[in-house]
């Protein structure tokens, strides 16, 4: 971690790049918080600024619409309500009111959110609450109601219920820092005493990145697949050499390192990050041990991609990456090998390749500290992403077989349909939202209640797309939002879609669908956008392809009566 | 070390806090004397003399402070 001083330093630097802004409100003294905060995302390269509100101004911040956290027009606010001031609190209260301790701080809690939500479109970040066991009633606390301990440890679990029921509410998990690094390095009491700072200074870098990790991944900035080597990262030894029984995994040698490594990354693949083998081998040699070693975790359904060959690694993985089709910058490589680490790093700066410790006990807690695969969503389709690339290769394969790509497609037998957002959906077309970075025409983020938002605003039409074919179902693809502009013209404020169902008539499916909707719903004209970023030059075009007129730098209209339909092999679902 | 060293040990950390090259600093040295130096870059500094010489400051010690001086002083005892 940055020193104190680095982070101080860092923070008064110059940044480049978008600017981000997030308001920092606690009951305690923030500055040394919001400084790191600032310190840690400059050095991270990204250019966020910190609004550092007054020593205990919560209340009067939020209630007044007017005040400077709303002014600064925040895109994240983060609420910190610091455990020694609740001790404090709790210890004024009688003993007889000591039992609604975390009830009454959960209602208070809920009232800043809904005095944000009402006054501001930031997106709520709430720390968590750290521990602090006075020991008054020692052991026995942990059950008894009218204990410090009792109420916090309740207090956790009612805000992480209460969370769970509002979209636009982020957890930043305090107590796991404090855990973590152990009481003794994150309080100091010499410097609390003094100057009533309840964190150690070396110890404020580390609530900075867990907070700044919250904000990345809000950003979209998340890991999306882990690219795999085999000999000696999944399993111990040499498979080429060791043969089928001789490697390690299971009850041999150090298996059980290798067993839990596998059950780990297993997790990873079922919360939706896709996992693919990138191996120095033979490809028979290296599946070998997937298909008949009974003791592994991980099996061969379980990889989006299996690449085995004598290529260089840097070039298979630009094959997995191509094939996969999602950002470099969303790829973690992990390899025992130092040489073939090195390799990569200096081939594809974008990726992301860990230092994995020289002993291989120490891969998971190393990785685990690391928290690559921050999210700021979660959605049953995720589960299910590596069945969906599967079914990507395979299509990639019967594509080969025909001689024209005309051929190719009607034999998909492919299905779309379009509909208005409903509420079952509106966690994924956030999240998409959130997500896509490639295909997407002015790359607007939502949260999950600015969608519920939207659909239910009579100012906008709003769609989504799903797809679905003979070798599988695609799922929700697609989201255009069109803003009513006045009677007649209609602006596409967000068109984005999934590049897995890229250059298959989708895009031709999704803007009959839209201008139809958009004509049924009184529209004579539509306004569109393009607005480049670093990744979505693969759109810059879309527009005028799709027959708009281009009226300007990024600008374009369509004359709905002059439109006619685009060639698509998609058949609407009956 | 001896109590020069410390000094200046002392005005190399001092320097780095304050964000100043130039900055001398003797044993009559007060915090007003000191472009920048407020509560909360002092709390920096004492950190910073923790890291840098291994120590652990007292309560009464940071908070009877005058001038760098007795900061050398305090310093000097600790590790001797």
């Amino acid at each position: 971690m940055y020193r104190f001083r680095e982070l101080v330093k860092a923070s008064k630097k110059e940044t480049e790049g978008k600017e981000y802004r997030i308001a920092v409100l606690g009951n305690c003294a923030t500055q040394f918080l919001s400084q790191c905060i600032q310190g840690y995302a400059h050095l991270m390269g990204s250019n966020l600024k910190v609004f550092d509100a007054d020593y205990d101004q919560i209340d009067a911040q939020l209630l007044d619409p007017g005040s400077e956290t709303y002014g600064s027009k925040p895109d994240h606010i983060l609420l910190y309500l610091a455990a020694d001031r609740l001790y404090e609190d709790f210890m004024n209260l009688g003993s007889n009111e000591r039992q609604g301790f975390a009830d009454s701080v959960m209602a208070r809690l809920i009232s800043y959110w809904d005095m944000i939500e009402r006054n501001s479109g930031a997106k709520i970040l709430q720390m968590g609450f750290t521990e602090i066991d006075d020991r008054t009633f020692g052991n026995f606390g942990a059950k008894t109601e009218v204990s410090f301990t009792y109420q916090m440890r309740k207090l956790s679990w009612l805000t992480a219920e209460a969370e769970a029921k509002r979209p636009g509410v982020y957890p930043v998990d305090l107590l796991s820092v404090q855990t973590a690094l152990g009481q003794d390095k994150f309080y100091d009491p010499v410097l609390y005493y003094n100057a009533k700072v309840n964190v150690a200074l070396e110890s404020w870098g580390y609530l900075a990145r867990q907070v700044y990790d919250v904000i990345a991944a809000l950003q979209g900035r998340v890991k999306k697949c882990v690219i795999l080597d085999l000999d000696n990262t999944l399993w111990g030894g040499v498979i080429g050499d060791d043969g089928l029984s001789g490697i390690e995994i299971g009850e041999l040698g150090r298996g059980h390192v290798f067993t839990d490594f596998q059950l780990w990354l297993k997790g990873l693949k079922q919360r939706g990050i896709l996992l693919a083998v990138c191996s120095k081998n033979e490809e028979d040699t290296a599946k070998e041990p997937f298909i008949s070693h009974e003791e592994m975790v991980l099996r061969l359904s379980d990889f989006a991609m299996f690449v085995a060959n004598w290529n260089d690694k840097a070039s298979n993985i630009r094959y997995i990456q191509e094939t996969l089709n999602i950002g470099m910058d969303s790829i973690v490589f992990l390899d025992d090998n130092k040489f073939e680490r090195e390799l990569v790093r200096s081939l594809i700066p974008d990726i992301c390749v860990p230092e994995l410790p020289e002993d291989p006990a120490r891969y998971l807690s190393f990785l685990q500290d690391c928290n690559l695969f921050e999210t700021a969503s979660y959605s049953s389709e995720d589960a299910d992403r590596t069945g969906m690339y599967q079914a990507e290769a395979k299509r990639r394969e019967s594509e080969a077989a025909f001689g024209s790509i005309d051929d190719y497609l009607k034999s998909l037998e492919m299905e779309g349909e379009a509909r208005p957002f409903d509420e079952l959906h509106y966690p994924r077309i956030a999240q998409l939202t959130q997500r896509s970075n490639q295909f997407n025409l002015r790359t607007v983020r939502y949260t999950e209640d600015e969608i519920a938002r939207i659909a239910s605003d009579e100012g906008y039409v709003t769609l989504y797309y799903t797809l679905k074919d003979r070798f599988g179902d695609h799922g929700l693809v697609s989201v255009v939002i069109m803003k009513k502009e006045d009677g007649d013209t209609f602006f596409i404020d967000t068109w984005l879609m999934s590049c897995r169902v890229l250059k298959r008539g989708m895009e031709e499916f999704i803007v009959n669908r839209f201008v139809e909707e958009a004509g049924r719903s009184g529209a004579k004209k539509i306004r569109a956008e393009y607005i480049p970023t670093k990744k979505n030059a693969m759109v810059s075009h879309i527009y005028d392809d799709m027959g708009f007129d281009c009226v300007g730098e990024g600008l374009y209209s369509l004359d709905i009566s002059g439109f006619e339909k685009r060639k698509t092999y998609i058949s609407e679902t009956e | 070390m001896e109590r020069e060293d410390v000094l200046a040990k002392v005005t190399e950390i001092a320097r780095d806090v304050f964000d100043d090259e130039e900055l001398e600093l003797t044993d009559e040295t007060v915090a007003a004397d000191v472009d920048g130096w407020d509560s909360l870059t002092h709390l920096s500094l004492m950190n910073e003399i923790e890291i840098e010489f291994d120590i652990k400051f007292e309560m009464k010690e940071v908070q009877a402070l005058g001038n760098v001086g007795e900061l050398v002083n305090v310093i000097l005892s600790r590790i001797s």
